[in-house]
């Protein structure tokens, strides 16, 4: 199921480059007291990433919802009680 | 007075060599470019033989032919098909919707002289 | 100033309508119409992530440390990405073995050993129970707040009878035990407390947003007035940048690090998003809803500290009241008691999932497992047991936080356990997520990575908050016990380059994964812990069935009897009947129980107490041996063979599938082609044989009639010669398209200027053009057009435009335009005519092999009908485009481009 398999592929990429672009050192390049549109740069920064990271997820959970896979398709039943 | 025959082709040379064979052996002519110029002038007009052309434009001669014959009033009329194709296939479709005679591009004017000859005679025989 | 009662009446109404919100959810759980089954409700509740501690103190942190509040939210937006993949197997998991708390997934993934879950649970509660406390002193602090704002002087701390932290301490009990413990239940979900913790969610979202936009919009001009003024101050403008934050990048990736696993390894994380999840699906939409719910919280955080930083400047307020004194501050009591609110929400939210989550551990992994030893709890009905050992376990769990929270006051140990929580909590990480994916990871590794990460955990971590609190001599901290340096807690080993809490987590994550990994690279797993470990591991590939375990030597009366005594007898009847009419099994006329029966009775009473107390429950009913566990993992391997093997065969059949439709494919492409030839041949022959007819009746006729007047002989000459000439042309034609589509064309690419293309063409065809007077026109740039293609097929294809337009225009009247046009990197040729133009449905296919138009006055063309279409190839081979613009009775357009020559581009 090569369609799965990229979905998961995108899926475990995107938080490693969430990570790579959230720690040291591309943080460093945003850290100074300088302000755009009235923020901080490095709070721009963070919460631009933030919401581009959460723009990726949802696109890719959303939009290319992949087949189920061989022995997982039957749905989970909610516990019985 | 002369039977009239009506040459149906849309080339314009052969429907010259046509008339000028036909005058030749004494028959009055009326020429038709397509099928629908052929319909038109059957409708109003009479005509004792149809040489029929079979790739034209405007009603090919195959459906001049089922249309024809559909006609009680022409039903009876010898149609003579022409065709430049010249496959068994074609032949048997021309007979197969009435045509009485069926002869192939080039053809021998000799040949299309006679043929046109026997058809009128065993029209007029049967008439 | 806000009346005592006030403040009271408001937080115990806001409590009541969370009782009745969970009586509501309740009700309709019974009813079997769920209100909290859709992802919206999930997201919300995974939402009581945000405690108090956040709540208040993110804006805390941020006037202390800037962005250091952050993290602790990036790093779950960051894990979620990845729930899809993991936390979805750990619900399936979860469900399949119906385990209910993080304690039980973590013993039945390694032997269902009753020693792994009490370890687990002593973790969580040592980590955990302070946790509890920060939120009673949050509750507690935010009350006296809003209570004494103008009266700065009242002391913090009140007798025990009139702190309110205790009242609220106790109504959360009695939540806890009214939706927590209302019934034992085989899946332990509680749809009032989830329904209930989601509105809270909501209403600490509203509170956080409304305080932030009164205080940009009340106090200041906006959200941006407070950060300009800040940036103006050198000692506020250092929060812009990560030198603000103690421990530097370091410690902000630890935290990340921490949040990440805190997102699903806190035991109230756990219990919300695996125990109380009702349908995986609801996954996909949290995934990304969630973070989308961090990030709004997070939204006003930096004004609004840097806002209490502008207006109390000597530093009198504390930073982590500063949601509540400014607009107290501004006069804005009522969002002031909102805030509160939210905090109370906060508080209250995590408090109760947190300890109905810790009794359910307590319970099943730490006090049946003592008490099914004694004999004398053996029989009799032990619902009502469990009932009352998780009744006291909340209370005593309430209790103690609050003693803890009374006892160590506003020490140094209270306002750092939330991280040192999260620590604690990332203890479980390893274990989970190596378990999950390396079936080889065993109970000792697990056991022995478990207990050095807590002891490490503990060391570096929990006694320093205890030195620094002055609980036991700080003098450990910088001499080490007993004088040894190298083990001074927070520099281990004299490692001094991070940040304490850096530190800690390095030195126990490092203990905790080698020596999980390492012990079980070199331990032997039982039969037990390989089937557990492969049933986790294969989730998705092994269905329930494959977890029967027992020959058949229970009784389904003894069965009965033990599911009776624990969910009660209506539950075990309930569940009993339903199996069997789930396996279409009639079971009065049963005696045996066979394994699937047995296996499923265990999984109910795992959901009860535990998996490993099921274990021990079952053992004493089923009298007689278990199959020998090294046979069930014969079978199972057995059944991934055969499964493996099926899948091979589906996926090679899938393959000859794809191939017969491919190979049907081709053949209908060949048969396609093969009719297509059959077509272009009886075309040929018909255009080859219509002038062939009038050759030969002419010739015949002038043979047979040596008489015929001469005008009439020379006109049938005439006929004859232009006949054959068209034949001749035909022939070329058919013989150059063959040529080119069989591609032995030997094309001799120049340099061409198009300017001299066309003057040759025009030179060619003009005497055609003169004798029917069409008038030509012509017009270009001047100097060359280069382009690399072949001269004479050019030349070919503007001859062929040019006939074409004289064909359809009227002698005497025609105008035909030649236009050579340069448009960016193409050159453009446009032959225009003003004839009759062409049908738009036409348009098209008049590139096409033999399609004829009519020429003017109906008469047939004297065209080949192949003109364009070799026309076509040349300017496709070219790597062109040719095409036409025209509408009906407006002339045509026929146009074609070519890319210019790389080297002498105008």
């Amino acid at each position: 199921m090569p369609e799965a398999k990229r979905h998961k592929e995108r899926l475990i990429v995107l938080p490693l480059v969430g990570v790579i672009a959230l720690n040291y050192p591309l943080l460093s390049l945003f850290s100074r007291v300088k302000l755009l549109f009235g923020v901080p740069v490095l709070y721009l920064y963070l919460f631009a990433v933030w919401l581009l990271f959460i723009l990726g997820v949802a696109v890719i959970l959303e939009k290319s919802g992949p087949p189920p896979e061989p022995g997982e398709a039957e749905p989970t039943k909610p516990g019985s009680g | 007075m002369a039977q009239t025959v009506l040459i149906v082709d849309d080339d314009r040379n052969i429907v010259v060599a046509l008339e000028f064979l036909m005058r030749q052996a004494g028959y009055a002519v009326a020429t038709a470019a397509d099928g629908r110029q052929a319909l038109d002038y059957l409708a109003d007009r009479a005509a004792d033989l149809m040489i029929l052309d079979v790739m034209m434009p405007n009603l090919n001669g195959f459906e001049v032919c089922a249309e024809v014959r559909a006609n009680p009033r022409l039903a009876h009329l010898p149609i003579l098909i022409l065709t430049a194709k010249g496959r068994e296939a074609e032949k048997a479709r021309g007979l197969a919707l009435g045509a009485d005679a069926y002869i192939s591009k080039p053809f021998s004017t000799h040949e299309l002289v006679e043929l046109v000859r026997t058809l009128l005679l065993g029209k007029s025989e049967g008439i | 100033m806000l009346a005592h009662w006030v403040i009271l009446a408001v937080s115990f109404g806001y409590l009541g309508l969370l009782f009745a919100i969970a009586y509501y959810g309740d009700k309709r759980a019974d009813a079997g119409r769920s209100i909290i089954s859709n992802p919206y409700i999930y997201t919300l509740s995974i939402a009581v992530y945000c405690t108090a501690w956040t709540f208040y103190g993110s804006v805390g942190r941020a006037a202390t440390t800037g962005v250091g509040f952050l993290p602790i939210y990036l790093g779950p937006t960051l894990i979620a990405a990845l729930w899809w993949l993991v936390l979805r197997k750990i619900i399936r998991i979860a469900k399949t073995h119906r385990l209910t708390s993080i304690a039980d997934f973590i013993a039945s993934r390694y032997g269902k050993d009753p020693l792994v879950a009490g370890l687990v649970t002593v973790i969580a509660l040592v980590g955990i129970l302070p946790y509890i406390s920060l939120q009673l002193k949050a509750v507690s602090t935010s009350f006296n707040v809003l209570y004494t704002y103008h009266s700065p002087a009242q002391p913090h701390l009140t007798s025990l009878w009139s702190d309110t932290a205790l009242y609220v301490a106790l109504v959360m009990a009695v939540f806890a035990l009214l939706f927590g413990t209302r019934h034992i239940d085989a899946s332990e979900r509680h749809e009032g407390m989830v329904a209930a913790v989601a509105f809270e969610s909501v209403v600490k979202l509203a509170a956080f947003l409304i305080a932030g936009v009164c205080i940009s919009y009340y106090l200041f001009t906006g959200p941006s007035e407070p950060v300009l003024d800040a940036i103006n101050s050198p000692r506020l403008a250092k929060l812009m940048e990560m030198a603000a934050q103690p421990g530097g990048y370091a410690s902000w990736f630890t935290m990340i690090f921490l949040a990440m696993s805190a997102i699903i390894f806190l035991p109230r994380q756990f219990h919300i998003l695996v125990v109380e999840n009702v349908n995986e699906e609801h996954v996909r939409k949290a995934s990304w809803l969630f973070p989308l719910y961090l990030l709004a919280i997070n939204l006003f955080v930096l004004p609004i500290a840097l806002a209490g930083l502008v207006l109390f400047p000597a530093g009198g307020v504390d930073p982590d009241t500063f949601l509540l004194v400014v607009p107290l501050f501004a006069g804005q009591e009522s969002v002031a008691l909102f805030v509160f609110l939210g905090g109370l929400s906060a508080a209250t939210g995590m408090v109760i999932v947190e300890t109905i989550a810790l009794s359910t551990m307590i319970c099943n992994d730490l006090v049946m497992p003592v008490l099914l030893r004694l004999r004398s709890f053996r029989q009799g009905n032990l619902g009502r047991v469990l009932l009352t050992v998780r009744r006291a376990s909340i209370v005593a769990i309430l209790l103690l936080s609050y003693a803890y929270f009374r006892l160590i006051g506003e020490s140094y140990a209270l306002v750092t356990i939330g991280l040192v929580s999260f620590a604690a909590a990332a203890q479980f990480a390893p274990p989970i997520l190596i378990g999950l994916y390396w079936r080889r990871a065993s109970r000792k590794g697990a056991i022995s990575g478990l207990l050095a990460g807590f002891a490490i955990w503990a060391y570096t971590l929990l006694i320093p908050s205890f030195a620094i609190s002055g609980w036991i001599p700080a003098a450990i901290l910088d001499q080490g016990p007993w004088g040894l340096e190298l083990l001074r807690p927070q520099h281990l080993l004299g490692l001094g380059m991070f940040d304490p809490l850096t530190h800690s987590v390095f030195w126990s994550m490092l203990a905790n994964v080698g020596l999980l990994v390492g012990v079980s690279l070199f331990d032997r797993q039982n039969a037990m812990e390989r089937l557990q470990a492969t049933l986790f591991v294969d989730v998705f590939r092994h269905g329930e069935s494959d977890t029967r375990l027992w020959s058949g030597t229970a009784t389904v009366a003894d069965l009965k009897g033990l599911l009776a005594r624990f969910l009660g007898g209506g539950n075990a009847e309930k569940a009993l009947v339903g199996y069997a009419a789930e396996q279409g099994l009639d079971l009065r006329t049963k005696v045996q129980a066979d394994a699937r029966l047995v296996g499923f009775v265990e999984r109910e009473l795992a959901g009860a107490i535990g998996a490993a107390s099921a274990r021990v429950m079952i053992a004493s009913v089923a009298q007689g041996e278990e199959i020998s566990l090294e046979e069930i993992m014969r079978i199972i391997d057995e059944t991934s063979q055969v499964i493996e093997y099926s899948h091979r065969l589906e996926e090679k059949s899938l393959e000859l599938e794809q191939t017969t439709a491919e190979l049907r494919e081709a053949n209908k492409r060949l048969k396609e082609l093969d009719r297509l030839k059959d077509e272009f041949i009886s075309t040929v022959t018909h255009e080859l044989r219509t002038p062939l007819t009038s050759i030969r009746s002419f010739s015949e006729i002038l043979r047979d009639h040596p008489n015929l007047p001469p005008e009439e002989r020379q006109q049938f000459l005439e006929i004859t010669v232009k006949e054959s000439e068209r034949l001749t042309r035909l022939i070329n034609q058919v013989l150059d398209l063959a040529k080119i589509e069989s591609d032995s064309v030997e094309w001799t690419d120049t340099l061409v200027d198009l300017n001299q293309v066309i003057g040759e063409a025009v030179g060619t065809m003009g005497q055609i053009f003169r004798e029917r007077s069409i008038d030509l026109e012509r017009s270009g740039p001047p100097g060359a057009v280069a382009v690399m293609a072949d001269r004479d097929r050019l030349i070919q294809v503007v001859i062929n435009l040019l006939s074409n337009a004289v064909k359809f225009c009227e002698p005497g009247a025609g105008r035909v335009a030649v236009r050579l046009e340069v448009r960016l990197n193409r050159a453009r040729v446009e032959v225009i005519d003003n004839g009759p133009g062409i049908h738009p449905d036409e348009q098209e296919m008049i590139f096409e092999k033999f399609h004829q138009l009519k020429g003017r006055h109906d008469e047939k063309p004297r065209g080949s009908g192949l003109g364009l279409t070799i026309s076509q190839r040349i300017i496709a081979h070219h790597h062109g485009r040719i095409w036409v613009e025209s509408a009906p009775g407006a002339g045509a357009r026929f146009i074609f481009e070519l890319p210019l020559a790389k080297t002498e581009k105008s």
